[in-house]
């Protein structure tokens, strides 16, 4: 399991219709390095993300994540990914507690993992407020927690400092960040933080792979390239 | 190759329709009570009959497009339900005018086969409007099939539900005062039953040709004058693109 | 672990347990469907008043009153079912558990059978007092069995068309189109069970054909949807 890659892509695409939302997408993850997507908004990147997630099948190609090939063997893939998606996946009108907790049994887990990570985001003092009366960023924060709170060995993040200050992008850095030693699959628009960031880049266009390598033989023209 | 047996089956089907005609009008006899309009019966229990199998035949093509995951049942559950549909309007007019005839009103509740034609066919109206509402191909095809399944099952349910609530005070079809119908009537009812089942048949082959070759002459004006060079797919109820490679499960 | 080994495994009792839990606690949080479907029924029973011009029904047309605005108070139900997993994405969270999908069914059937059980606690006594002209008393065990009868059909088919419309450009017409002519075999039988006991010296019990075709929609129904809703589901 150590050696194997984390996810490993082999031409694969998705169709909408006869739009190709993402074409050929071959690329090697190994464990424990982080891969970072650049793209203009709608070049396949959350496209992307859903596929590993296995939310989205692929229609082309071969896909496997942490060993496991997708779609057939997805439901074994499925509890040791975690998504911040765009949206907070969250219940509005439920608090962070009871967001966190009902997707601890979903997950079969304690309830003490979901108080550890409000303790460790600094959420206790609003764990019990309706998510819909908190800031985005507080928003953000509880989404994460809900993104690890089963420990994934994979993380999928869709640009996931968007909204937080840099004292709450600090906070959830051992959560979600390189020395959380996940395997981490990153979207981003920021060039140098993109690339700073991750071991592999990756940018898309269109939903075709235009730029793939390791983040120290990428400059940042070339990422700024793909939203000209 | 959708194209293939269209001839054969055309001649067949004008040759069985021109049969049932001919033996309905000049040899089949006149109804005691009812006279000639009751043979509209002729035209109208084949046509429901038609269609009620139609119906659960597209719930087994809808099975098989969810355990294949190839568009092409899809395809011929679409097919197959909206020509159904077609032939139910029409069970739906003649089952009204034989009411008309035979009991003097345009519709009576104490048919069972007529009322549970009417529910399965308000069912069936969605079809059309679910799938519309649906823009990505490949889940219209998931959801129209989970419809389709579920509605097959509804039709037989239906029907059971109907003719347990209704008093059976007309006369219904195998079961007249003498037991049965007679022997030319029974001829005619079954060459009729096999014509509207041709026609049947032979109209949804030829929805099917039709709408895979639009597909293939779109595919190629796409390869030829690029994709960009043809105008792009609008909202339709209709299975859109050509069925492709099965997604691997 | 071979797939079967992981699915026997993956039990749709827990996290059925879990998603129901939340919906209650939701429907608590921000009650929504509860009150909008009582407040419905009993409006709807003052327009039957005025509509039928009568202010006493017994029998089978208080059969049918009752149990049409049971079906279109369900409706609203069934139209809101999945709002809360499809605002802010959470059905994603839901789909990427390691559960079986069917445990979404499953808890949603549950949720819109126990609403629609609290809806009639007060919608039936409140018929009762309003537009019943015999007494309830005699037939109220049948009365309830029926009830239930007919929620089980109304949750299995309406949990079924909510995850079918939930992800259409149209649900709120989608659900009502689709699910009235499904119940109409459940309507029939229902209808048939509950007119005698509604009616003056009606019987106690209705023919055990009603309860019986009741029956059978449930199991058919129950066990379709339970088949076909994973397919929903996967995109």
């Amino acid at each position: 399991m150590a050696d194997a890659p984390a996810i490993e892509l082999t031409g694969v695409g998705r169709r909408y219709g006869e739009r190709w939302a993402l074409r050929d997408a071959t690329v090697t993850v190994p464990a424990g390095a982080t891969l970072v997507i650049f793209g203009p908004n709608g070049a396949g990147k959350s496209t992307l993300l859903r596929v590993l997630a296995t939310l989205l099948r692929p229609h082309t190609g071969t896909a496997s994540v942490l060993g496991e090939e997708l779609p057939r063997r997805e439901w074994a893939v499925r509890g040791k990914v975690g998504l911040l998606a765009h949206d907070a996946l969250l219940y509005r009108d439920l608090s962070a507690r009871e967001n966190l907790r009902f997707h601890a049994r979903l997950h079969k887990l304690g309830e003490e993992r979901a108080e550890q990570l409000l303790e460790a985001t600094r959420l206790l003092p609003r764990a019990d407020d309706p998510v819909r009366t908190l800031s985005r960023g507080l928003l953000q924060r509880v989404a994460v927690c809900r993104a690890v709170l089963h420990d994934p060995p994979l993380l999928l993040l869709d640009e996931p400092r968007a909204n937080l200050d840099p004292a709450a992008a600090e906070l959830i850095e051992p959560l979600i960040g390189r020395e959380s030693g996940r395997t981490r699959v990153i979207t981003s628009h920021d060039p140098v933080g993109g690339l700073a960031e991750a071991d592999l880049a990756l940018g898309l266009r269109n939903g075709s792979q235009a730029l793939l390598g390791p983040t120290s033989e990428i400059d940042t023209a070339a990422v700024e390239a793909l939203y000209r | 190759m959708h194209g293939k047996g269209l001839r054969a089956l055309t001649l067949a089907t004008l040759v069985a329709l021109s049969a049932t005609f001919a033996l309905v009008v000049f040899w089949a006899p006149n109804d005691a009570d009812q006279g000639f309009i009751q043979k509209i019966f002729y035209l109208h229990v084949p046509v429901a009959i038609i269609t009620l199998i139609a119906y659960v035949v597209a719930g087994i093509f809808a099975w098989r497009q969810l355990k294949t995951g190839s568009r092409e049942w899809d395809l011929r559950s679409y097919v197959v339900i909206h020509i159904a549909l077609i032939f139910n309007i029409v069970g739906l007019l003649t089952g009204a005018i034989w009411a008309k005839a035979s009991w003097g009103h345009w519709w009576v509740w104490d048919e069972p086969t007529l009322v549970s034609f009417l529910i399965v066919f308000l069912l069936y109206a969605t079809y059309q409007p679910l799938r519309f509402s649906i823009e990505d191909p490949e889940r219209q095809a998931r959801y129209a099939s989970v419809f389709a399944i579920i509605a097959g099952a509804f039709v037989p349910l239906n029907f059971m539900a109907v003719r347990m609530a209704t008093s059976l005070v007309h006369p219904r079809t195998f079961g007249t005062a003498n037991g049965g119908l007679p022997g030319e009537m029974m001829f005619v009812f079954l060459v009729s039953i096999v014509a509207m089942g041709l026609l049947f048949w032979l109209i949804v082959k030829y929805e099917i040709a039709q709408k895979t070759l639009t597909w293939q002459i779109r595919a190629l004006r796409r390869r030829l004058l690029g994709d960009d060079a043809v105008a792009p797919l609008g909202r339709s109820a209709a299975p859109t693109i050509a069925p492709q490679e099965a997604p691997a499960r | 672990m071979s797939r079967d080994a992981a699915r026997r495994d993956a039990k749709p009792m827990r996290p059925t347990m879990a998603l129901l839990r939340k919906d209650l606690l939701l429907e608590r949080r921000a009650p929504e469907s509860i009150p909008a479907m009582v407040l419905f029924s009993i409006t709807t029973f003052v327009l039957f008043h005025f509509g039928l011009g009568r202010d006493e029904v017994d029998g089978s047309l208080a059969a049918g009153v009752l149990l049409v605005t049971i079906l279109f108070a369900a409706i609203l139900g069934i139209n809101r079912l999945f709002v809360a997993e499809h605002e802010e994405g959470g059905f994603d969270a839901v789909l990427m558990a390691p559960i079986d999908r069917t445990a979404l069914f499953l808890a949603k059937g549950t949720a819109l059978f126990l609403f629609l059980t609290l809806v009639e606690v007060v919608a039936v006594p409140a018929f009762a007092i309003l537009l019943l002209g015999p007494s309830p008393w005699h037939g109220l065990p049948a009365l309830i069995v029926t009830l239930a009868l007919v929620n089980l059909a109304l949750s299995s088919v309406g949990a079924l068309v909510a995850a079918l419309a939930i992800r259409t450009r149209s649900r709120d017409l989608i659900v009502p189109i689709v699910t009235l002519p499904l119940l109409v075999p459940a309507l029939i039988a229902a209808a048939r069970a509950c007119a005698p006991l509604l009616a003056a010296h009606g019987d106690a019990w209705p023919a055990a054909k009603w309860l019986l075709m009741l029956g059978l929609y449930d199991l058919v129904f129950g066990l379709l949807a339970y088949a076909v809703f994973d397919f929903l589901l996967e995109d």
